[in-house]
This record gives C-alpha cells, structure tokens and sequence, in this order.
C-alpha cells in the first residue's frame, strides 16, 4: 500500500496497532550479532518448527519476532516473552521446547533460563527490572531489540515515519533546522559538532545540488552500536535522513556500510525498498511532493574511511583518502556539492526530537552534551553488551551499575573511551561525567562510543602497543606525521614491551606525539597517539616499570617476565602435557621443574594450573 | 586583493592565491617537498606549515599547511616559530629515518641542525617519500597509469595491479619530478624501460640519436595538435640546422652590408 498522505500514514498505522493488539503474546529471538554469534538463529529455527507443529491458544508462528541486539548481549542468546518481557538468557536449542510448554503453553516460567542477580541471586523476571536495563535511556536505541527490522509496519506501528509526517505536513525546513538546533544535538560519530548548524550551513550554501549522507562506517574495533541499529532499526536511520534532506533541500544520497556488515548491507536495503513502496522514500514522498532517494554505498573496510573527506572519495570511487580539509566537506563535500554527512546514531536520534521537541531533548543529559549516547560495552566488564545513557552519568555508574563490574572479582584498571585512538582513563577518573567535554579534557574522547574495560590483568604499554598497531596498519600513509610518526611512535613501545627501551625514549616518543597531533592531515594522525599519551600520563610507573627494572607488572610482556614452579605444586603433570616446547619435567606427584632457558613465556602452564603453583614475576 | 600579516609585515595578495606562494614571493624560505608549480598542492609532505591566527581568535592558533591553504583578508601568519620549527624538526628527522641516503633529504635535515636521525632506521627504505609528485604530474598528463596503493606504511607508488601500466607512455614526467630522485629507468639501444614497460624509441632522421617514447609522440600529436615531422628529428639536429639557417641568413645580410 503506498502512503500518500499524513492521514494516510496515520490510518494504516492505526491498523497496524489493532493487528499489534490482536497478537498479543509475541517471542522475541535475538539476532543481534552476539546473540547470533552464540546460536540464536538455531533458536528461531527450532522455534518455527515446533509452533508449526503445535496447536496453543493465543501463539502460532506469528507470534515469534526475530529482532536486533536486545542488549546484554553477555547473557546471549536471548529470548524474550512479551507482554511479560520474560527475559530468557543463555537459552539452547534443547530449552526451546520446554520454553513453548513451560511458558507458552502453562503460562509457568521456566526458572533456571531467568536472570539472576549476581549481587543477591534475586530472580528477575521481567528485563526492564534487570538493572543493567533499568538504568539505561533509550532514544536512538527506541526501537533496537524491540521490533523486527524487516517489516517496515513494525516500524509504523512503533510511530515511525510520523516525525517526518511532522516535518513534512506542518514545518517549514527551517523550522526543522532551529528544533534540531533547540535540542543541542551533537554528532555521535566522534567529533561532537553541532547537528543543528551543519545543516544550517549547507542548506544556507546556493547549490542546485546537495546531498545527505549518512556514516555507516563504524571502523572502531569494539564498537557496533552503529550496526546493531542499522541491523535491528534500518526505517531510523532512513527517516532521520529524509528529514535532514528535507531540512537542507538535498534529493539524494548514500548511506555508506562497510562490507563487513553485510546483514546491515541486506537489512538497510529491505528498508530502502520497503519505504520506496510505501511511498516514504523517493518521489513525491507522502505525497508532499518533496522528494529523496537514498542508496547504500558499500566501504572496503578501511577505517579511514569513516573520516567525512575520505568517505565522500569512496563514494565517488576515489580511493579513500583524507583531503585537507580547510573548505568543509558541508560546503565542499561529495563531488564537490554542498554535503551533509551524519553518523547512523545522530540520523536515528532525529525522528525522536522532531516529535518531541528540540526542549524536551535539551533537558536530558548536560548543558554541552545534551541527550543520550549510545555505548558497546565491552572487555573485562560482566554484562557486556549495547546500552544507551543520558549524557553525564558517570563512567562508574555504566561499568559497575550498567555493567555489573569486573568479572572474576578482579579489579578494576582502566577503561578506554574514545576507539582505537582514544584514551584510558584510571580508576580515579571513575566519577567523571561522561560528556563530550569533560572525557576531551581528561585526555580521552567520546569518540563514536566504544567503550573497553581492562582489569588488573592488563599492560597499559601493552594496551598502547596494541592500538599503535592497529593505527599504524589504519593510516592511510598519505601525509608523513601519520605514516612515519606513528610507525616510529609503534616502534618505541615495542622496545619498552622488549625491555630495550631507555629512559630517554619517554621524551622523544612524547615530543613526537605533539608533532603527530598538531601536523598530521586527518582525524586519525592527530588521535593517533592518544593512547600512548594518555596512558603514560595515568601509568607511567608501569613505563618506567618496563624501562628502568625491565619489569612488566601486570605480567603480560612475554620478553619480560618469567614463570617459576611454586611449593603449591601438586605434581598433577598439566603443565607438563600443555608446555609446547617441553620446557617443564617432573613426575605424578613430585614438584615439576621449569628450565628457564627452554621457556618461551607463552603462559599456558600458568593458564591451565589450577593450584595457583606457578609464579609470574 | 586581500591585506594578511607575515611575520608582522602587512601583505597584499590576491584572492584565491595559496599561503605558500605569497610567503616565498615574499623571500621567506620554507621548505616543501611535495609541492610543485605544475600541480595540485595535496599537502602530503607537512613541511611548509606554519602558524595562523586573526585579530578576532583571541590569542587561539593553529597550524596549516601554506601549500593549501587560501589567503583570507586579515589573516596573521607566522613562518617560524619555535612550534612550527619542531614540526619542521620532527619532519625531516623522520624522513631521515625512512630514507637516510637520500641526499636531498639529508641537506634539509642539515639546514635545520639534524645529521643523524632519532629514530630507528626504517629497514627494506627505498627514499621514496611518499609525496605523490609523480602520480600527480601523470595524472594532469591525463594518463594516471600509476598511483599510491596500499595503506599505511606499506604504501607504495605502483601501476595497477603492480604489472606493466598500460596508461603509461614513458615521458618520464615521474621520474623527472621526483625530489628524491627514485624512479628508475633506463633508455638502452632503442628501448626504454619505465615501471617494467618498455617503449620502443624514435631515432632522428638526420643523427640517429633516440629522441623520445613513440607513444609520447603520438600522445603529443594527439592531445597537443603538433604535427608529426616536429618528431623526427632530434632537438639537436633542430638547433644545428637552424643555426645554419641563421648563419646563411646572417652571412647573407652581411653580404649585402658590404
Ligand atoms: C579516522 C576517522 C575515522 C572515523 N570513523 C567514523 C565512523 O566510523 N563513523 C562515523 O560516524 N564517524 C566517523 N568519523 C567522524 C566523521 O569524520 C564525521 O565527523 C562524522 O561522520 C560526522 O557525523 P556526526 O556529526 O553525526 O558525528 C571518523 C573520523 C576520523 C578522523
Ligand atoms: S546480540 Fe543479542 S543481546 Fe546483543
């Protein structure tokens, strides 16, 4: 059916409510990316053949709802009951059918698939009590969990497309320009500008042509927020971006997905057609006679090319390099046009503040950070998985409320913010107000929202290390403080992770950072050695640890740490099965012998003893 | 016309003009390595950054490379500052690293106190600096037979696929801008060899001297309209005859004087 009016939209979604209604008892099955990982499309195959087959009141095949990351993705997969929200966790092909006899049939619970309480081992049934849910706010993650990304009525129903009804029927584009502006709206894919005034300056720009664009890069090892919603809420991401292109008076762009997201590249595009039918998208669009097309552009992967100059060159099918950019790509952008390019979480977030108010956005979250930011939790933190928080609450609230703390009751040791070329902030940075600002200033960034956890366990100069890597491998090696800066700045942690550092390479590896930061052509080189700045300006006994004493404290730099036989030894031969190059000898019974000298530190006597025998030093 | 200070002179300069031509007509040295009056600045090398600020920044400034960046009324730019010059430092002691025995590199680094570099020596360095002068001039040829491939450190300059380029017409432009000197060919007999192609040589009519790449030729025949016999003898050969043609002329007027 083609909606070709607001009372149009407004009628089909009434009966898309009354269908809702008629259907009340609905299986969620999660198909977010961990819940897949772990076997939930197994779980929606069993399900579908077994209420095939059985005949339940109230429950068919229709009942069950495949959706997107439902969130405590740690707990995977996940099914959930609704109107109850009965939050079954870790469930298994062979719990399906005692799921559809206990709780479909009975209307029982089946208890040992329930959530419980690591503090207390309180039983909780429904998620929204649980708190790693209770605590969360969710707007641009509204729908992510809740409804099945394929079927655009879904999306109606949930009152999508009825903001840019809004836009469309009663606001002028400037009106709708000044509510985004009136919401403070920042841009969540790492730079923070202004929402509000970039499309302010494009649509003041005199150009027969502009283009809307919309960044699916999402490069950050670590994050997803960005693919859970364009896999589980694709209609958003569209609808913000039509609204934007009826803001600044743009009739076409890209949403640009990398190719490691293909179902995000399927989901997106079942949502470009689906609209198209509906007459949501292209011509004449709800018969307003505004019209827009969007297309998906698919990205090679590169990180860089989540950079906005970069990406407008991979749309063009450049190569996807970084363009200094002292014109700006919103005056100057893809092939040369005025060009407004948004991050997926910001075009989401938009539908919400046109039907609510630029004010009611603004009052959420802080003065300059206003709303709320979408986060991948991940590392060594309990519920890993995606949430969504006001603005300003505190690191500790997500890692130890949201994310239930450090696992194996370790402690606490840092938390990256920010990506790859973010920063990590120590523990008593830990009641800092999650802000754009206030993580800059702490010497870290919001970035696009990845968020680490590292427990006790962890080498800070490993950890920096590690990202240099990782940057090194990313740039894009056009411009000489990136590409050389960085292989050098790499290059000095390897030496201190080897032990072969000197004191003096401390100063040199920071006077050439400031020299990346302040000269490199893109985002990437001037970020670039953030996570060596900021960890030798938190942890810089653990640098000297590594330099003066040729110590790794944490015990993670093989060069530097050896492994030695404890009196707990029990004589059980594990080690000696485990070790690759037959370093430790002994017999049943009798204390094991380490040689040191064949001993190449890979840590697995130390990971497979179970007597705490073996010593790290 | 457009009014920026330079190192606290007023300047006049016109609109659309880059940063770094009015600094250097103005006799300030900075150094370049990517940048060249036959092509597009991209800003690769870093080099010729300096300071900038306006009146109403507030004491807020910031760094830009000059090859890029358009003059604008009221601009205040400083070429060497102590900030601008540890860029300029940190620069050049990094291309030291990456290419030590180039000479050019090296008498830049000199210029600005550095003879031994800080850093580890980059193994398996060919002096290629990454400045993209060749795939530049190639591609205002409007050939572009050769580009950067790859990313990161392991970027390298090579025709596609690293196989012989078939937009190639061996005219040496490549080789002939680079500053690091370190395209390689050969013209042997009546061949040349560039990135592995080989072009076969025109001979001279009247010397028999190689001249230039028959598919140069035809490329300049084609695109520029000169006519096909201006290659067939050498530019040699050319300026003998018509040194012959200015004695005869001059020999004859002498005639005539007497
Ligand atoms: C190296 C680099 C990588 C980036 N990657 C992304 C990305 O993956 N996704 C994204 O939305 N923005 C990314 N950005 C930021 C974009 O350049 C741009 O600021 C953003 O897409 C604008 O949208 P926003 O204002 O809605 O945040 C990256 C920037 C840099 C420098
Ligand atoms: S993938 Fe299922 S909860 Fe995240």
């Amino acid at each position: 059916m083609r909606i070709d009016s607001v009372d149009k939209l407004n009628h089909w979604r009434e009966k898309c409510l009354k269908k809702r209604a008629a259907q009340k008892r609905k299986v969620l099955v999660c198909l977010g990316p961990g819940c897949l990982a772990s076997g939930s499309d197994e779980i929606l195959g069993e399900l579908k053949k077994i209420l095939s087959e059985k005949k339940i009141k109230g429950v068919s095949v229709e009942s069950i709802k495949k959706t997107g990351c439902h969130g405590l993705c740690a707990r995977g997969p996940l099914v959930v009951i609704e109107p109850e929200g009965i939050f079954y966790s870790r469930v298994k092909k062979s719990n399906v059918a005692e799921i559809v006899e206990t709780t479909l049939e009975k209307g029982e619970l089946v208890e040992k698939l329930l959530y419980k309480d690591p503090s207390d081992e309180q039983t909780i049934v429904d998620y929204k009590k649980i708190p790693f849910y209770a605590r969360q706010q969710r707007i641009s993650l509204r729908n992510v969990g809740q409804i099945d990304p394929d079927d655009i009525d879904d999306y109606i129903a949930s009152g999508g497309y009825s903001a840019l009804a809004r836009a469309l029927n009663g606001m002028k584009p400037q009106e709708v320009i000044d509510e985004i502006s009136r919401s403070g709206l920042r841009g969540r894919g790492g730079g923070g500008f202004p929402t509000g005034r970039k499309w302010a300056t494009c649509a003041g720009i005199d150009s027969d042509i502009r283009y809307v664009l919309c960044n699916g890069d999402e490069g950050d090892p670590g994050a997803f927020m960005d693919r859970c919603i364009m896999e589980g809420d694709p209609h958003s991401v569209l609808e913000g971006m039509i609204i934007c292109a009826y803001a600044v008076g743009s009739r076409e762009g890209y949403i640009y997905v990398r190719e490691e997201y293909p179902l995000a590249v399927v989901n997106l595009q079942k949502a470009i057609d689906a609209a198209h039918e509906r007459g949501l998208l292209g011509e004449n669009i709800m018969g307003s006679g505004f019209t827009y097309d969007a297309r998906i552009s698919r990205g090679g992967g590169a990180f860089v090319c989540g950079e906005s100059s970069a990406l407008m060159k991979s749309v063009a099918g450049e190569i996807g390099e970084p363009r200094a950019k002292y014109i700006r790509s919103v005056v100057r952008g893809l092939h040369d046009k005025p060009t407004v390019l948004n991050n997926v979480e910001t075009f989401a977030t938009v539908p919400v503040i046109i039907n609510k108010g630029g004010d009611w956005f603004a009052s959420i979250g802080t003065e300059t950070s206003t709303g709320t930011k979408a986060f991948s939790l991940a590392g060594k933190v309990c519920n890993t998985g995606l949430i969504e928080v006001p603005m300003g609450i505190s690191l500790r609230e997500i890692i130890y409320d949201i994310g239930g703390g450090i696992p194996e009751g370790r402690e606490f040791k840092a938390v990256q913010t920010g990506g790859p070329s973010g920063g990590c902030l120590p523990a008593d940075k830990l009641n800092l107000p999650v802000d754009f600002d206030t993580l800059t200033e702490a010497g870290s960034m919001m970035g696009s929202g990845g968020m680490i956890v590292m427990d006790n366990r962890t080498c800070m100069v490993d950890v920096a290390r590690y990202f240099l890597n990782f940057l090194v491998s990313e740039s894009c090696g056009k411009c000489v403080p990136c590409r050389e800066g960085l292989y050098q700045l790499h290059g000095l942690c390897v030496k201190i992770c080897e032990g072969k550092a000197v004191e003096e390479s401390l100063a040199l590896m920071e006077r050439l950072s400031k020299v990346i930061q302040t000269a490199s052509l893109c985002g990437l080189g001037q970020s670039g050695p953030n996570p060596f700045v900021s960890t030798v300006s938190y942890f810089r006994d653990e640098y000297l640890a590594h330099i003066r004493d040729e110590k790794c404290p944490a015990g993670i730099c093989r060069d530097l740490i050896t492994y030695t036989i404890n009196d707990k030894c029990t004589g059980c031969l594990a080690c000696i099965e485990v070790c690759p190059v037959d370093a430790i000898t002994g017999e049943k019974k009798i204390k094991h012998v380490l040689d040191q000298e064949k001993c190449t530190q890979c840590g697995s006597c130390y990971a497979v003893c179970k007597f705490e025998a073996v010593d790290i030093e | 016309m457009v009014h920026i200070t330079i190192n606290g002179k007023v300047i006049k300069a016109t609109e659309g003009e880059m940063l770094l031509s009015v600094i250097r007509r103005h006799g300030i040295e900075i150094p370049a390595l990517c940048h060249h009056e036959a092509i597009e600045p991209t800003g690769n090398c870093r080099l010729c950054m300096v300071e900038i600020t306006r009146e109403e920044w507030d004491g807020w400034k910031k760094h830009v490379t000059s090859c890029l960046y358009p003059v604008e009324e009221g601009l205040i730019v400083s070429t060497h500052t102590p900030d601008v010059i540890e860029i300029r430092k940190t620069i050049l002691d990094l291309q030291l690293a990456n290419c030590p025995d180039s000479e050019v590199i090296q008498k830049m680094a000199e210029e600005y106190g550095i003879y031994k570099t800080s850093y580890e020596v980059v193994p398996e360095g060919d002096n290629c600096i990454m400045c993209y002068a060749c795939t530049r001039i190639c591609e205002v040829l409007g050939r572009s037979a050769i580009s950067a491939v790859g990313r990161g450190h392991r970027k390298e300059i090579a025709p596609p696929f690293g196989a012989e380029p078939p937009d190639c017409i061996g005219c040496l432009a490549c080789a002939q801008i680079c500053p690091t000197d370190v395209i390689p060919w050969t013209d042997r007999d009546n061949t040349r060899t560039i990135w592995d192609r080989k072009f076969e040589l025109i001979s001279c009519k009247e010397c028999g001297r190689q001249t230039i790449a028959r598919e140069f030729a035809d490329y300049l025949i084609e695109k520029r309209n000169i006519p096909r016999e201006y290659f067939e003898i050498c530019d040699n050969c050319k300026r003998s005859e018509l040194a012959r043609k200015m004695g005869e002329i001059v020999a004859r007027a002498q005639e005539v004087a007497i």
